[in-house]
């Protein structure tokens, strides 16, 4: 078990604590070592449906014919679900936070943007049936250019694939979330060195044991009992209501037993269809994302690209620091555009710099839609900006600990975002770790404080 | 072949909650007739340990014994609304709602042992075994199921309490970017060591030492899973993962399973040292800030920084694969400029 180390912060951190503090056994510990919890496809209801997708397989295509005769003559298949069938077939996760446009079909219509992009949903007797009968769809397409660079997605000449005008994105009639703090090229010419580097990530998945699906069960009143093992299940109840223009009185979301989320289970993607198809049927139906689809088809942790230039005096105090991010959403918003506000807020890192210019752009490609994962807008940045700090204190040859200290933000000081820090601690675990690998700090700084004002200490 | 080695350094902050819409949940509690406390959300827990953490934040207020809470959680038509769990929310949130839902449950409970003992409400202490008593005169007690019973079947009273927690919705400013988006901010600091082979480019990660401050570590050995299963998150980030492999220039190469898509092993799990400070935030319950989503982001670039320390190459793009560290040095050997 990890040590607290009691002498930080000891009088702020006194305390008489009966069961805080101590190391309860989790409740589900038990259960799960020997295999008793119960997760969602560990229920079985008699007549259980199935629902399997056919999927785009270009990036960037319009549809011209969707022919699925084939699929309704495969024995077990009971149903084929388009667009048609979806009562308000356009949406956007963030919808229930005012934020919009809705931008994505639950089916696609007249065109697909994302190599994957689900076209039409066949339900049947068994998964084998359903698998066989999302096979027989024939769909034809015309192919368009596919923008997969979220940069070009951005260029003038780049053809606008999005109905909404832009390939990107509008925060509130600008191109990217803003931070604007200080003057950023005042700081740049007062600088003693100007330092820029470009960092860049690839798609990570969330890769939870469990994946992502549903049971809907219809009940005797009319009701849709949705078993779920989504992280939010009001989130998820209030949004595939809105799919189904129906009372948000008239479903049940039962979940709480999740084999692993990480922001995988936020999108809503796998309810509203199987409420579809329980009611269509009337029968218990499952959606349950196959392996192949959660790698692929269901949304990834964001591709970013991120640029950083700084201005550094020779004591190493960093003056300015501007910052180009770029979120690779995909094909549709999601939670993205939340994300890049949040990596915004997380700009420029822990750091007290007094000119900050940032541009978060939300940027949207022709590959599956990213969205909500573990820490994003801030963990893609923290790689960033500690490479950063990294690259700066080596050019400069002051140690990298000591750089950080040197820039590291303490109460009382303004962030860029125009919040004053409190509670901060960056100082703290900095110099703990120091102490946790030998590496010997000078006086002045093992001597500095988070609540020491900057200035008055070292 | 050389097997080469270095050091790299990290230190980060991570928000605890992102609000753009308002971020609420609910706690409702209530007791039984014998005396155990139900706790009503429908909050998910992800595997995270949120049911023990809430339960522990109930029987600390209470000031009963663990044995006596029931969490009940995950079903819209009995556990009210909770804004679900991620933005390393779910501790912060709902721990606190429940501690208000478990304060006026314990007004009652303790109102209604005053009334059976005949003193003054004011006057009574838990002592957290089941038991409310009179200050300074321990004999003076009665048992919570003595209390529950009397609720029920002859005060006619519920002992239950509801607790919401509410950050209002803040809307950034267009033009600065102002904005109030989170409640507090856990920090970490991350020193990675690596080996890296200069003729596979093979990076093996061998120690993590970390400093994290949590402002609260409500149980302190499942705040270790989530530290250490978050930096083995780190890891896995920094040399492993991607849906993409040749990103952005080729859709193709996709893995479709978990032969093709790799993450760390049992052999690649690096020996972790890990220390937790303490600086509780004002507005956690009993102090606690959000770890969840922070423990993954300071070694990705620890390792990145100790891998420039092994090898002289600096990787810029993640993940920091073989053929990433290969072409690396190919650069340095033929002489081009090392950003």
């Amino acid at each position: 078990m990890a040590r607290i180390d009691t002498e930080y912060f000891r009088d702020e951190r006194a305390s008489d604590f009966k069961v805080i503090g101590t190391a309860v056994q989790r409740s589900d510990a038990l259960g799960h070592v020997t295999g008793r919890t119960e997760f969602m496809e560990d229920r079985t209801f008699p007549n259980l449906a199935h629902l399997k997708i056919h999927r785009s397989s270009h990036h960037h295509a319009l549809i011209n014919d969707v022919d699925y005769s084939e699929a309704l003559k495969v024995p077990g298949v009971l149903r084929v679900i388009t667009y048609k069938d979806v009562p308000e077939n356009w949406y956007g996760v963030l919808r229930l936070i005012g934020i919009g446009p809705d931008d994505e079909p639950v089916l696609a219509e007249d065109r697909v943007l994302y190599k994957g992009e689900p076209i039409v949903a066949v339900v049947a007797d068994s998964e084998a049936a359903a698998l066989e009968g999302a096979s027989k769809v024939k769909v034809t397409y015309t192919e368009l250019k596919a923008v997969l660079d979220v940069e070009e997605a951005m260029l003038p000449d780049t053809p606008v694939f999005k109905r909404a005008g832009t390939n990107y994105f509008v925060y509130e009639g600008h191109h990217a979330r803003r931070i604007r703090f200080g003057d950023v090229e005042a700081g740049f010419a007062e600088a003693d060195h100007i330092f820029e580097w470009r960092y860049s990530s690839a798609p990570i998945e969330h890769a939870p044991t469990e994946t992502t699906g549903c049971i809907v069960v219809p009940q005797s009143g009319g009701r849709l009992l949705i078993h779920s093992n989504t992280q939010a299940a009001f989130f998820t109840l209030d949004n595939t209501a809105l799919t189904l223009k129906r009372p948000f009185t008239d479903l049940q979301v039962k979940g709480g037993t999740v084999g692993g989320g990480f922001g995988g289970k936020v999108d809503v993607m796998v309810e509203p269809l199987a409420c579809i198809a329980a009611a269509m049927t009337n029968r218990p139906v499952k959606f349950v994302y196959s392996r192949e689809e959660e790698m692929q088809v269901s949304s990834p942790r964001a591709a970013e690209r991120i640029y950083i230039k700084d201005g550094v005096m020779n004591d190493g105090r960093i003056i300015a620091r501007k910052i180009m991010l770029y979120v690779d959403a995909g094909a549709y918003a999601r939670h993205s555009p939340y994300g890049a506000t949040k990596a915004a807020a997380h700009l420029p890192g822990p750091y007290t710099i007094p000119n900050v210019y940032a541009d978060c752009h939300c940027v949207y490609t022709n590959r599956t839609p990213s969205s909500a994962m573990r820490g994003f807008g801030v963990t893609i940045a923290d790689f960033a900006i500690e490479s950063q700090m990294d690259q700066v204190a080596r050019a400069l040859h002051i140690d990298p600990l000591e750089f950080r200290l040197r820039n590291a933000y303490r109460d009382g000081d303004m962030k860029a975002h125009r919040k004053v820090a409190s509670g901060t601690a960056l100082i703290e675990v900095i110099q703990r770790t120091a102490e946790l690998v030998g590496h010997e700090l000078p006086e002045e700084y093992r001597a500095m404080s988070s609540s020491t004002p900057r200035g008055a200490g070292a | 072949m050389t097997l080469l080695y270095g050091r790299g350094y990290a230190s980060v902050n991570y928000p605890t909650g992102m609000n753009l819409g308002g971020d609420p949940s609910q706690a409702l509690i209530h007791a039984t007739t014998m005396g155990g406390f139900v706790i009503s959300l429908s909050s998910v827990d992800l595997g995270q340990g949120l049911k023990t953490v809430v339960a522990q934040c109930a029987a600390e207020t209470l000031g009963m014994p663990m044995e006596q809470i029931i969490v009940d959680t995950a079903d819209t038509d009995t556990g009210p609304h909770c804004m679900g769990t991620f933005a390393s929310r779910g501790t912060h949130r709902v721990g606190n709602a429940v501690i208000m839902a478990a304060r006026e449950a314990r007004e009652v409970m303790l109102q209604v042992a005053a009334d059976e003992l005949e003193v003054d409400a004011g006057d009574l202490e838990t002592d957290g075994s089941g038991y409310v008593r009179l200050k300074g005169s321990p004999a003076k007690q009665i048992h919570i199921s003595d209390i529950a019973l009397a609720a029920h079947f002859k005060q006619g009273k519920s002992i239950s309490g509801r607790g919401m927690f509410l950050k209002e919705r803040s809307y950034p400013v267009p033009e600065t970017g102002e904005m109030d988006p989170d409640s507090c901010q856990a920090h970490a600091c991350t020193v990675a060591d690596v080996e890296v082979d200069d003729e596979t480019g093979v990076v093996t990660v061998l120690r993590l030492h970390n400093t994290y401050e949590i402002g609260r570590a409500l149980n302190p050995a499942m705040a270790t899973q989530q530290v250490e299963g978050g930096a083995w998150m780190g890891v896995s980030h920094a040399i492993f993962e991607s849906t993409e492999p040749y990103y952005p220039a080729s859709r193709a190469h996709g893995p479709v399973d978990f032969s093709e898509y790799l993450m760390p092993g049992s052999g690649e799990i690096p020996e972790q040292t890990s220390v937790i400070l303490e600086r509780p935030a004002s507005n956690g319950p009993f102090g606690a800030k959000g770890i969840g989503e922070m423990t993954a982001n300071a070694p990705i670039p620890a390792i990145a920084n100790a891998i420039f320390d092994a090898c002289g190459v600096r990787l810029t793009t993640m993940p920091f694969t073989p053929e990433s560290v290969l072409r690396g040095l190919d650069a340095l050997r033929d002489g081009e400029p090392v950003a």
